[in-house]
């Protein structure tokens, strides 16, 4: 038996894009926040460093400076209307979190505490500017509650643990989604006026990575099924420093506090590469360093990763060569406490995977896969566009690492992503509501769930030839080795071509578990064919991207080619066959040039 | 090294009752409980069923007794327990769903019990942020770190033996809010913990702070917050 629920809006995902968005549309409309985890287990609680906003609360900054940034840091490719409208927003947007409750630290005269972070600068002295609003190591953690807080305090309707399927279009118009409910595997249709897809990155399909096992591109597949294309998918940033081995994160703010990178010599080798901000270039840029160095067998011991190192000796020795001064005037000169007081996470994570005790041994790390650029092709209020003329698909909204408005263009810089979820979750949520008010509830389509019920008969009916976990593997090894940090025209064609082959195989899996509830093994397989179908997206986009820019950066084409470059791609999936779009970058106050750190 | 990993199954709509499976295991001594786990239901059986997401220790999804612990799955390597034999079961106190699953629907319900949202609607006028000390900013900066797991709650004897019993995860929440100089609700949240099954349940086992994996003393909190209802202080 299905259940028919009927909502002016629904929120598919419970993180910080989806949080925002249900509490702004909740105020007018009748909303409902569906997620496959229980809120407070989404991947918004894992950022660590910051929220970007020019409070200026410890030095002069100004929104423009941010946009800029931001714009440099794109490599050009993100739309300058949307990234003006967002760091000017970011202001008055973190001042309503911390009215909400959220607990940042403090400068000494009561204000919100900010920091340093990797691109972030002063556009007059191109110096590292304080522009990460912060609470400790744990920013995203503290914003991701504060907003289920405030949901609770609001009365929020929240389907906690309910896997998403399928999104119903009826007549060219959003009338819904379809979910499976995990505890009992009854599937649920949601009818409703307005979808906000919030479902966050698809990091999974590395076998490097600081994502979740959550973040699986459930959003963008889902759309992508349905017809909606994918907006820059050959654009997936490696954060420069993970866990060697275990991808998990080390923020930027290691860095942004003084924290330098070395290589096996002992060299400081960011001087070569980022001669004005050394180690706090931007993700990419700093990603390619590492890798390089390794290449050129500079690792550490012969091996694939370097040290980043935040002892406080070797942080005010570098304070010292760099002429760093506190906001007195005074030498930077900092202790062991000082430096945990700001970084007890990544203390602890440090010592719980790798023994190391970061204030007194330099830790390992090599660049792990952290975040999607790419997505569900959006406008600045959130609203899916489906082609190269951005027509916009009625009542389907976008928000947080699933979409691409695109703010992040080629490279997003740290801070941004917590800046375009309360940012872009809270217009998404504003816009729905806005929308369904004005809208008739549309008809459903005749069985709504069938195709949610096909793609569940499929997984647990195949012939059982192939293992999932095994095609999982060889997804992530491809993707690693030939759609990561550098690539060239041979690795991603063989990468398309072994995907397919996985895709293919993925036909012959059956899922072994035949219980209804919590049936955790058809999930995750479902799962995988989501990453399957993103990674194919995503190759196919990067063999076709003939160019360097931000975040793909091809061997053989090394340089930046605004010429013929300089524009968005849309992925449509036909089928099993990928088609491929373009449409152009929106130029405002910023013409492209040279990207220097 | 090997180990065997002894696993708590229980299939709802197949088991009459509970049994523990046996997985001999070659593995590597800093592997996580999780990466055991996950290569049984990915190479050996589908079917066991768990919770997790983040894979280090921030989310919350896979706190369970590791060998008579409450542990989060992701943030303990098998050289950590220095056992060969290692068995994994579901959190005690709470439901039984499927296998290592349990019911977190009253841990959550006890949680939002107690008001755990800021309140206070004035702004500031100048419209920027409420100022802070960093002094009073640390006062409750310990209880700011749970991640809801519920280590701690379904460690504790007084919420196994009546589960009416708000619990310490609850009293955590309470605590960030209670002692944040920016909240004005502590009065109603006080009101509430002193009823039947608010603090005075509390009998300082210390189990739940053995037990939180993000090192929040815990029963510490607790402490404080009886203490503010005695003296109808808040310091």
């Amino acid at each position: 038996m299905t259940q028919t629920h009927v909502f002016d809006v629904i929120i598919v995902g419970g993180g910080g894009a989806g949080l925002m968005a249900a509490l702004n549309a909740s105020r007018t409309a009748k909303t409902a926040v569906l997620s496959k985890l229980y809120p407070t287990r989404s991947h918004t609680g894992a950022a660590q460093g910051g929220v970007g906003a020019a409070l200026g609360n410890l030095e002069e900054d100004h929104w423009e400076w941010h946009a800029f940034d931001t714009v440099k840091g794109s490599d050009y490719l993100g739309d300058q209307d949307a990234i003006e409208f967002m760091c000017r927003e970011a202001v008055q947007s973190v001042y309503d979190l911390e009215h909400a409750g959220l607990p940042f630290s403090r400068t000494p005269d009561g204000r919100i505490a900010q920091r340093p972070f990797g691109g972030h600068t002063n556009n007059v002295t191109k110096k590292p500017v304080r522009r990460a609003a912060y609470a400790a190591d744990r920013t995203g953690h503290m914003i991701l509650q504060t907003l289920y807080q405030q949901c609770i305090r609001n009365g929020i309707n929240f389907y906690d643990e309910f896997q998403v399927l399928d999104l119903l279009l009826q007549d060219g118009v959003t009338a819904g989604v379809v979910a499976v409910e995990l505890a009992t595997g009854e599937i649920h249709v949601f009818h409703a006026k307005a979808v906000v897809f919030a479902t966050g990155g698809h990091g999974r399909m590395w076998d490097i990575t600081s994502n979740a096992y959550a973040y699986t591109g459930d959003g963008v597949a889902v759309t992508l099924r349905r017809g909606v294309p994918a907006e820059d998918m050959e654009f997936f940033q490696f954060h420069p420093t993970g866990i060697y081995k275990l991808g998990i994160l080390i923020t930027e703010a290691v860095r942004g506090e003084g924290g330098v990178l070395f290589n096996d010599k002992g060299e400081r080798f960011m001087e070569r590469y980022a001669p004005t901000i050394k180690d706090l270039a931007s993700r990419d840029v700093t990603s390619r360093a590492i890798y390089l160095e390794v290449k050129e067998g500079r690792g550490i011991g012969g091996k694939n990763y370097v040290y980043l190192d935040i002892r406080p000796e070797t942080v005010n020795l570098y304070a010292e060569k760099d002429g760093r001064k506190n906001l007195d005037g005074t030498p930077v000169h900092v202790t062991a406490e000082e430096i945990l007081s700001k970084i007890p996470d990544i203390a602890d994570f440090c010592k719980t995977y790798l023994g190391v005790d970061p204030v007194k041994d330099p830790m390992p790390i090599q660049p792990t896969a952290h975040y999607a650029m790419g997505g569900i092709p959006t406008d600045m209020f959130g609203q899916v566009v489906v082609n190269e003329k951005n027509t916009v698909l009625p009542g389907l909204y976008a928000a947080g690492e699933c979409a691409c408005v695109s703010v992040h263009g080629a490279n997003r810089l740290g801070t941004n992503s917590l800046v375009d979820l309360i940012v872009f979750g809270k217009h998404a949520g504003l816009k729905a509501a806005e929308y369904a008010n004005g809208a008739n509830l549309p008809t459903l389509p005749g069985d709504p769930a069938d195709f949610s019920r096909q793609q569940i008969d499929r997984l647990m009916n195949g012939s059982g030839k192939e293992k999932a976990a095994k095609i999982g593997r060889e997804l992530r090894q491809v993707m690693m080795d030939d759609v990561g940090v550098f690539r060239t025209e041979e690795g991603l064609a063989s990468a398309v071509e072994k995907v397919k082959e996985l895709r293919e195989r993925f036909k012959e899996v059956k899922v072994g578990d035949t219980s209804k509830v919590f049936n955790t093994e058809l999930l995750n397989t479902w799962e995988l064919g989501n990453l399957l179908d993103l990674a194919l997206v995503t190759a196919v986009a990067a063999v076709e991207r003939k160019e360097s820019r931000g975040a793909h950066a091809r061997e053989d084409f090394p340089k930046r080619d605004d010429e013929n470059w300089l524009k968005h791609s849309l992925a449509w999936m036909d089928g099993d066959k990928v088609r491929l779009s373009y449409k152009p970058v929106v130029i405002t106050n910023y013409a492209p040039k040279e990207r220097v750190y | 090294m090997e180990i065997r990993l002894r696993v708590f199954r229980f299939q709802p709509d197949k088991d009459a009752k509970a049994r523990y499976d046996v997985f001999t295991i070659e593995t590597d001594p800093t592997e996580r409980i999780l990466d055991l786990l996950e290569y049984v239901r990915g190479d050996v059986d589908g079917s066991l069923s768990f919770r997790r997401s983040c894979a280090h220790g921030v989310c919350g999804s896979d706190a369970m007794r590791i060998n008579g612990r409450n542990l989060l799955a992701c943030k303990v390597l098998v050289k950590d327990l220095n056992s060969s034999e290692i068995t994994v079961e579901p959190l005690l106190g709470l439901k039984v769903i499927k296998d290592l699953i349990v019911d977190m629907d009253p841990f959550f319900d006890h949680y939002k019990s107690v008001l755990p949202y800021f309140i206070n609607d004035e702004i500031p006028a100048d419209g920027k942020e409420h100022l802070q000390s960093p002094v009073q900013r640390e006062r409750f900066d310990d209880t700011t770190k749970c991640i809801l797991c519920a280590a701690c709650t379904t460690s504790c004897p007084s919420f196994w033996s009546n589960t009416e019993y708000v619990g310490p995860a609850a009293i955590v929440n309470a605590h960030r809010f209670v002692f944040d100089s920016r909240d004005q609700g502590a009065a109603q949240r006080l009101e509430k913990l002193n009823e039947q099954f608010g603090v005075w349940r509390c009998r300082t086992a210390f189990n739940c702070t053995e037990a939180c994996p993000r090192d929040i003393k815990v029963t510490q909190a607790i402490a404080e917050v009886k203490q503010a209802l005695v003296t109808g202080k808040l310091e």
